[in-house]
């Protein structure tokens, strides 16, 4: 059970919102789609579930091509990120109307429900209406509907926004149980990098109606394949540096210079972006080969565990996640580390030149 | 700029409040310092934006006062008030320019043309947004409209406070650290009151110098967030700060040691005995995996790269435990044991925190 | 949101289209028809070319209607169109008191025209009606049969109070739908009552004022029974609008070649108002937008 999306593009009179794109999504997976708003998360989602229909390209279910064939006749379900319930319905009726569309017997819909309502945490709420419910209790009973459906692809678009960030947090831990029990193919579109890493599988990111990437998880935040993917999945944002490389030495900054780590003597001369993400920086030095930087502190965020330092490097603004508390004065200088194994080498125009050398260790 | 003071404040929005339970806003006594930034954290519903409109005047508490710099504001309208405020969605006047979006204000109050224009042209400055200030608000993005709301605020010198009120919801992950910290350096230079209410800690913590974790209509505590952090003075709060939260085992506590299932663990100082329900409380940051039998029995159950980090979801003693594991420490696959920083356990007595003896709350 | 293309959709279209060819179109037709032939009866035409339109352009008494017409509409927007705003602003905004404030002004578009009309001839009426026979009284010369500005007064009147709610109702929809947030940062910046309404209320009531002023012009334009059964177009030509000319022009004197170049014309002069009014404010909006 595949769905593949072979060189689909959707375009609205001039405003192209989907470039052509290819994707394979196997069954019994996790889809992360990460992207910012408007990147095209929602277009693509209409696209599979058969809301739109794609200006070139196929849409294969299981091989047999379904491009064209209306979202009624597909086996899918969505959830989107408004609680959408039938307010006049109880949550037992609301989780039970697809099966009684489908015209299923009585007792299997009864069993159903009553799994489901107990997966979800919903059974002591199944004779209330869904606007007698907590946000989280509502789109629990959501969730619930699109499940029972027993659809071979569900479609989740930004299910947890509109929650508050603890309600966030324990649903999105119990996503990944539910599917895990499921066997089909879901597809999670959402803005945060931390919410795809939570919930692992694969990851598309998108940009500018471009899957820049797609690959398990891990990979593709360890690996980026362009500065774009590296950009989009960070958060905070990645860290970039202007370098240029002569010979045996890096520039960069106002006439800065060092000498060119080992792993990248090999790199032809010219300009590059380094990229380091921001948890990478460290205010002391642990590794002999660590590259220095002459910083300027411009504001700092204490979470209680861990430090937000915001840095000018000469004239760039970077972001630095110290562990623990820190306690430094605005303004002040402070010079900053960071390992030459948690860089990544970009070109100018962003293509990946050199991975960074832990990642690959990994 | 003033100090902001809560005096025996509470507030039900029924008629006739019989039971402290028909309370919003339960008993409240405090004093907030002239220029801090404070958070209120708490999930909805917990009273948070109640307190909110009352510090605004958009709601009139049922008991107690609400004092400005000492003079008693409790029912003054607020347009009286002197107060800024940002809400969860943009709100902009549509049909305006920029321009005259931040000029608003200073109009209505009749200030001299030459004095708006100046300070219009620095709080564009300030929000970055100069090259804007001509076009009409209607067609800016989300982000845009609400550093407009921001300016507005900031546009008269003499406000009282800036209160925000979750205004951070709509906005994309990547702007949402840009105009977080425009807001923490326009702190860090003007020195405003500020008031940012949310249910989103890492915005509390990141931003606020006290954050005021709210709870079931009350204040359950008011901390830096380091404090919030060490130092849980309700599990609640240990488990709504930090992510994931505290992790909680039930425990028979005696002198300086914890019974957990029948494991003596160190508690690194003493506690009297406390009566009814005890548990120790632990972050999953001092949490470690051993696998020379030390320390609690454990069973890896689940492992989240969360990118930075690593969650370890294991099973200790029936319930759940977490775990962080550095970016590049592993996890050995033989780990059967957990071990606890011992200066970083917390005990609980009843879900409140008590201190080490001999030493105050 | 973006639009599905699906040509299988126009199949859904079809029985409106069908319904609409028999209710608009083909009628249309006939009157095109009769527009470019003269007839004398007996099913007997004759091609009569432009000539009815000639003769329709160069009649003054079409161009007195066409004017009479167009005041009238201007007076009715003037004064339907603020004072529905200035009730929806005033009502309350919930609770009973705006449901029972609902139900009332939704009562006079419940009535029939012809209705409307009666009761505003009677109500009128000196022996027995209560405004005649109080204005009488109180020593005012009122009688919309024979006074030409009593007969305006009347007929304008009678369209406030019948259609000034459906104005009201749009209205108060559209500030309905306008956050409170608006309002408390209206009370924070200190803004005026009038410039709660200039920079919030007016731009959010936009769209379905849009609504209410087309609606209106359309539907004033083209009024035909409530001054038909007060006035009957009297006293004089003085109410006589486009719509009663019309149809004194082809029953009352069965010329249906001009009426039917008339109707054509009345059509024509509708349908570009409406879509220079239409323009005139997308591009306002759009405007604003840029």
């Amino acid at each position: 059970m595949t769905l593949t999306l072979t060189n689909v593009s959707k375009a609205v009179g001039a405003h192209t919102h989907i470039h052509p794109t290819d994707l394979e999504l196997q069954s019994g997976t996790m889809n992360v789609l990460l992207g910012p708003t408007s990147s095209g998360k929602t277009s693509l989602m209409r696209l599979m579930a058969g809301l739109d229909v794609p200006n070139t390209g196929q849409i294969l279910w299981r091989g047999e091509d379904v491009t064209g064939q209306r979202v009624q006749d597909r086996k899918v379900a969505m959830v989107y990120q408004q609680f959408i319930n039938y307010p006049s319905m109880t949550v037992y009726d609301n989780i039970a109307s697809p099966m009684r569309l489908m015209g299923q017997s009585r007792d299997e819909i009864d069993n159903r429900v009553r799994d489901t309502a107990e997966l979800m945490q919903l059974t002591p709420m199944l004779d209330r209406k869904p606007l007698e419910l907590s946000g989280g209790q509502q789109q629990r009973c959501a969730l619930a509907r699109a499940l029972v459906k027993n659809a071979g692809l569900v479609l989740l678009d930004e299910p947890l926004a509109n929650l508050d960030y603890k309600l966030r947090e324990e649903l999105r831990a119990e996503i990944p149980k539910i599917f895990e029990a499921s066997g089909s193919i879901f597809v999670y579109a959402t803005t945060e990098p931390e919410e795809a890493l939570l919930l692992g599988g694969n990851t598309a990111t998108l940009w500018e109606g471009r899957v820049t990437q797609f690959g398990p998880t891990p990979s593709v935040y360890r690996k980026p394949v362009d500065a774009t993917t590296a950009r989009v999945f960070s958060d905070p944002p990645m860290n970039f540096l202007t370098v240029r490389k002569g010979g045996n030495a890096l520039s960069f900054g106002d006439g800065q210079s060092a000498p060119v780590p080992a792993g990248l003597t090999a790199l032809s001369d010219g300009a590059y972006m380094a990229g380091f993400r921001p948890n990478h920086l460290e205010l002391h030095q642990h590794v002999s080969n660590a590259m220095t930087f002459e910083t300027q502190l411009v504001v700092t965020e204490i979470t209680g565990s861990e430090t937000f330092v915001h840095l000018d490097h000469h004239g760039e603004r970077w972001v630095g996640l110290i562990h623990g508390v820190q306690q430094l004065t605005l303004g002040q200088k402070l010079p900053v580390y960071l390992d030459p194994s948690h860089v990544y080498v970009f070109a100018t125009d962003g293509t990946l030149v050199s991975p960074a050398p832990y990642a690959e260790a990994a | 700029m003033a100090k902001i003071t809560l005096d025996n404040l509470a507030h039900s929005y029924l008629d006739t409040p019989k039971s402290e339970d028909d309370y919003a806003l339960k008993e409240l006594n405090h004093d907030w310092a002239d220029g801090e930034a404070y958070a209120l954290l708490g999930s909805s519903g917990c009273g948070k934006s109640t307190l909110l409109n009352i510090i605004s005047g958009l709601l009139q508490p049922s008991e107690g006062r609400v004092l400005f710099n000492d003079m008693d504001v409790t029912h003054a309208p607020t347009a009286d008030r002197n107060i800024a405020q940002v809400f969860q969605f943009p709100v902009v006047y549509d049909t305006m320019s920029v321009r005259d979006n931040l000029a608003f204000p200073l109009r209505n109050r009749g200030a001299e043309p030459s004095y708006i224009a100046q300070r219009v042209t620095e709080i564009a400055r300030m929000i970055g947004m100069e090259a804007e200030l001509d076009r009409k608000a209607r067609g800016l993005t989300a982000d845009a409209k609400q550093k407009i709301s921001l300016g507005r605020g900031m546009v008269r010198e003499d406000v009282n406070a800036l209160l925000f009120d979750e205004p951070l919801t709509v906005i994309d992950p990547h702007m949402k650290w840009e105009l977080r910290t425009q807001l923490k350096s326009l702190h860090h230079d003007f020195g405003h009151t500020m008031i940012y209410v949310t249910h989103d800690q890492t915005e509390a913590l990141t931003f606020a110098d006290k954050v005021v974790v709210m709870y079931d209509g009350r204040v359950v505590q008011m901390g830096t967030p380091q404090e919030l952090f060490e130092r849980p003075a309700h599990t609640f709060v240990g488990y709504f700060i930090g992510s994931p939260g505290m992790n909680l085992l039930d425990a028979e506590i005696s002198g300086r040691t914890a019974n957990i299932d029948g494991t003596q663990i160190d508690l690194g100082s003493g506690y009297e005995a406390a009566p009814g329900k005890t548990q120790i409380g632990i972050r999953p940051e001092f949490v470690h995996l051993s696998t020379n039998g030390e320390g609690l029995p454990a069973r890896v159950r689940r492992v989240e790269d969360v990118g930075r980090h690593k969650i370890v979801r294991l099973d200790v003693a029936g319930k759940e435990l977490s775990a962080i594991v550095s970016e590049e420490g592993g996890i050995p696959t033989d780990a059967n044991h957990v071990t606890f920083d011992a200066g970083h356990i917390n005990v609980y007595a009843n879900d409140w925190r008590i201190a080490p003896s001999g030493k105050a709350a | 949101m973006e639009k599905t293309v699906n040509q299988k959709a126009w199949f859904m279209v079809l029985p409106v289209l069908v319904l609409v060819a028999f209710s608009a179109v083909i009628p249309l037709m006939t009157v095109v028809n009769y527009s470019v032939q003269d007839t004398f009866g007996n099913n007997q035409f004759f091609w009569a070319g432009l000539e009815w339109f000639e003769e329709m352009l160069a009649s003054e008494r079409m161009w007195a209607a066409l004017r009479r017409q167009l005041i009238f509409s201007a007076i009715i927007l003037a004064i339907e169109i603020p004072l529905g705003i200035f009730i929806a602003l005033n009502m309350p905004k919930k609770g009973f008191w705006a449901s029972f404030c609902l139900v009332v002004m939704s009562l006079p578009l419940l009535i029939p025209w012809n209705v409307v009309g009666t009761i505003w001839q009677i109500f009128g009426r000196v022996d027995i009606g209560l405004l005649g026979y109080t204005l009488d009284k109180l020593g005012i010369s009122y009688n919309y049969t024979q006074d030409f500005f009593a007969a305006w007064a009347t007929v304008i009147m009678m369209d406030v109070w019948h259609w000034t709610s459906l104005v009201a109702l749009l209205a108060y929809a559209g500030l309905q739908s306008i956050p409170d947030a608006y309002y408390q940062a209206a009370k924070i910046d200190q803004a005026s009552r009038w410039k709660v309404f200039r920079y919030i209320e007016l731009p959010k009531m936009a769209g379905v004022l849009m609504i209410a002023i087309l609606l209106r012009f359309m539907d004033s334009f083209m009024i035909y029974t409530e001054p038909f059964v007060v006035t009957g177009g009297g006293p004089g030509n003085a109410t006589t609008f486009l719509s009663i000319d019309l149809v004194k022009m082809a029953l009352g004197q069965f010329d249906l070649g001009p009426a039917a170049a008339f109707s054509i014309m009345y059509f024509l002069v509708i349908l570009l108002i409406s879509w220079v009014f239409y323009t005139v404010m997308t591009n306002l909006d759009k405007r604003d937008g840029a």
